[in-house]
């Protein structure tokens, strides 16, 4: 059996404001097979986003351990995670984040700088990671001059561009209509499909779980799983 | 990394009001600073350089200024035949006793007069300080009261030029040329026939005398002669010395006001600089929370908030250079106070001034973007994630 992708043994995770303690994750285990296609349902302030910090070492556990593409990630070093993350963790976030001074290519290209890429082959990949998103037309237009969809689509171009192991989509149709939602959909279950990815993504919409294969389904602390 | 470049360049036009006051404002500093130097630059100018360094000035023992010294003839006549001196292609020697005396001109525009400082003094008075060359007209002839005037008198006071009478003493006098002397003190000053200037006066000294030396290296000994004999009792100085000394005074109030200035400034210019860096990192909290996701190390992050500061302080640094080209127009006056004469010199940008300026626009910027950029290279990664803005 291959090992997981993404493993989390027995994690507590809660911040603390002063003495108050807000316990988030409790004893919460799980493991995604490499290829897998999981999404996370679950109210607001159920630790969705948190579990998705977790796995790319922005924030570290209170206890437990968690593995992700081959690494300890909750026992390293600042800057070996940086390096990690350049390689292994592709972000799609809810409101984009693309950089409004960049035009869509030099969007997409920012991953690739902390690659050893030459320049020509930096701008190949971005163009092929463009392409992939049905966006070639666009390279050279800011975010402003995009529609919502299509910057969800350069945001993901963004974080396939250096081919990462992992995605972690953060409630990546949340700020888009039906239409541009479905195109988005379908585009992550090509990656998944086509190019093997595994994908975590949060989701409050029912109908963008259905993409996935697995539904994770958080509800005040306990997981169930569909 | 050009798109990091890229990135920092955007983001500066991007906020151009903002960074437009920020710039303005450390233009500004920059700018007084700029003003300070090349106000220093000038009166070094019209006092240290009115000195060439191979010239030597004497004085009566005790005199600190050419006007409250003096010089017998027969001082004089001991002193022009001490070795060691230089000589022109006549063969006479090239040290010229002067006469320097002050007087009272109307200035044009001006309610008060001011001093003006009138030299008697020989036409060889040209080759011992090359600087002063005729602008107009010619020199005046031994023997005559006629008179040469420096630019700076030709513009502020006698606006007629040459044809011009002036009265001088107990006689007339008429202008025949005008001098300009590179900026130096000789521009503020009337220059004639030194024994037309002595029976005006009916004085019978002289006040000094300039002489060039043979060899820079022979100071010592002319030095040593003078003091050796008993007659001259006169005090020997190079002249670059004498100027330096008499505009000492002068020099450092005028800089440690302009200091105190471009100092209190300066604070200003920081806390805005920091201001708007501050602002920048606050309105892209996120976006440098999505930075860091994707991997780029805090260093990175800093160093590109750094070079967007920089860019305000080099922008700024070269306005302030462009203000400085256009105050190179600028004449000042002020009353030499060792003299009590009237003293212009112009605002003088110099390489190193530019430099200077362009150093401390840079630094400024730094100063100011420091903290922020320290600021957002700390910031948790999920908190700034979580950040509301763009
Ligand atoms: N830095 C923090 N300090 C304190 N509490 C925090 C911090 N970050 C998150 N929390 C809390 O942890 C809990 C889980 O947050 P998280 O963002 O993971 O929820 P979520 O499931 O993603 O919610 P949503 O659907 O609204 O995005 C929330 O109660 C939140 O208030
Ligand atoms: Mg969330």
């Amino acid at each position: 059996m291959t090992p997981p992708v993404v493993e989390f043994q027995r994690v507590t995770k809660s911040y603390f404001r002063g003495e108050q303690e807000i316990p988030v994750l409790k004893d919460f285990s799980l493991s995604v097979p490499p290829g897998r296609f999981l999404a996370i349902m679950g109210p607001s302030g159920s630790g969705k986003t948190t579990i998705l910090n977790l796995v790319a070492g922005l924030d570290r556990p209170t206890q437990g351990t968690i593995r992700a593409a081959g690494l300890a990630v909750s026992q390293q070093g600042e800057s070996d995670l940086a390096r990690w993350r350049a390689r292994h963790i592709g972000f799609v976030f809810q409101f984009y984040n693309l950089i409004p001074v960049l035009t869509a290519s030099e969007n997409v290209e920012l991953p690739l700088l902390l690659s050893t890429l030459t320049r020509q082959e930096r701008v190949k990949h971005v163009q092929a990671a463009l392409g992939l998103v049905g966006l070639k037309d666009r390279i050279h237009h800011y975010p402003r001059q995009l529609s919502g969809g299509q910057e969800q689509r350069v945001g993901i171009a963004r974080a396939i561009v250096s081919d990462p192991t992992i995605l972690l989509a953060d409630e990546p149709t949340g700020n888009l209509d039906r239409t541009a939602a479905e195109s988005v959909m379908a585009l992550l279950s090509r990656l998944h499909r086509e190019l093997n990815k595994t994908i975590l993504m949060v989701t409050h919409d029912p109908r963008a779980a259905e993409y996935a294969q697995e539904t994770l389904h958080f509800d005040k602390g306990t997981v169930a799983s569909s | 990394m050009k798109l990091l470049l890229a990135y920092s360049l955007r983001n500066v036009w991007v906020r151009s009001s903002t960074a437009g006051l920020t710039i303005g404002g450390l233009a500004l500093v920059s700018l007084i600073l700029l003003a300070v130097l090349m106000l220093g630059n000038g009166l070094n100018r019209a006092l240290i350089e009115s000195g060439s360094p191979d010239n030597v000035l004497l004085l009566r023992k005790g005199a600190t200024t050419e006007i409250a010294s003096g010089i017998y003839r027969d001082q004089a006549h001991i002193v022009r035949t001490l070795a060691d001196i230089a000589h022109t292609s006549g063969g006479e020697p090239l040290a010229i006793p002067e006469l320097v005396v002050l007087i009272s001109l109307a200035k044009s525009g001006a309610e008060t007069p001011a001093n003006v400082v009138v030299r008697g003094t020989r036409p060889d008075a040209f080759r011992l300080r090359p600087q002063v060359r005729l602008r107009q007209g010619r020199t005046w002839q031994p023997g005559t009261t006629e008179i040469v005037i420096g630019t700076q008198i030709a513009t502020r006071f006698l606006r007629d030029g040459i044809g011009t009478h002036l009265r001088i003493g107990k006689r007339d006098w008429l202008v025949v040329g005008i001098t300009e002397s590179q900026g130096t003190a000789f521009e503020s000053e009337i220059w004639g026939d030194v024994d037309q200037l002595m029976s005006a006066y009916g004085r019978d000294s002289y006040s000094s005398l300039t002489l060039r030396l043979s060899s820079s290296s022979a100071f010592q000994s002319i030095d040593d002669a003078i003091a050796a004999d008993t007659r001259l009792l006169l005090q020997v100085k190079r002249e670059r010395d004498y100027y330096r000394e008499k505009s000492m005074t002068m020099a450092t109030f005028i800089r440690l006001l302009g200091f105190t200035f471009t100092f209190i400034f300066a604070v200003g210019a920081v806390l805005g600089g920091t201001m708007t860096m501050y602002g920048a990192v606050a309105s892209r909290t996120r976006e440098i929370g999505m930075l860091r996701a994707l991997g780029f190390r805090p260093r990175q992050i800093l160093s590109a908030l750094l070079f967007e500061s920089l860019m305000l302080g080099a922008l700024a640094g070269l306005l302030a250079i462009g203000g400085g080209m256009a105050l190179q127009f600028v004449t000042l006056s002020t009353m030499n106070f060792s003299t009590f004469s009237e003293l212009a010199f112009r605002l003088t940008l110099t390489p190193t001034s530019a430099l200077a300026t362009m150093g401390f626009a840079l630094g400024i910027s730094m100063v100011g973007g420091i903290p922020p950029a320290i600021r957002a290279a700390r910031l948790s990664v999920a908190a700034a994630l979580r950040a509301p803005g763009r």
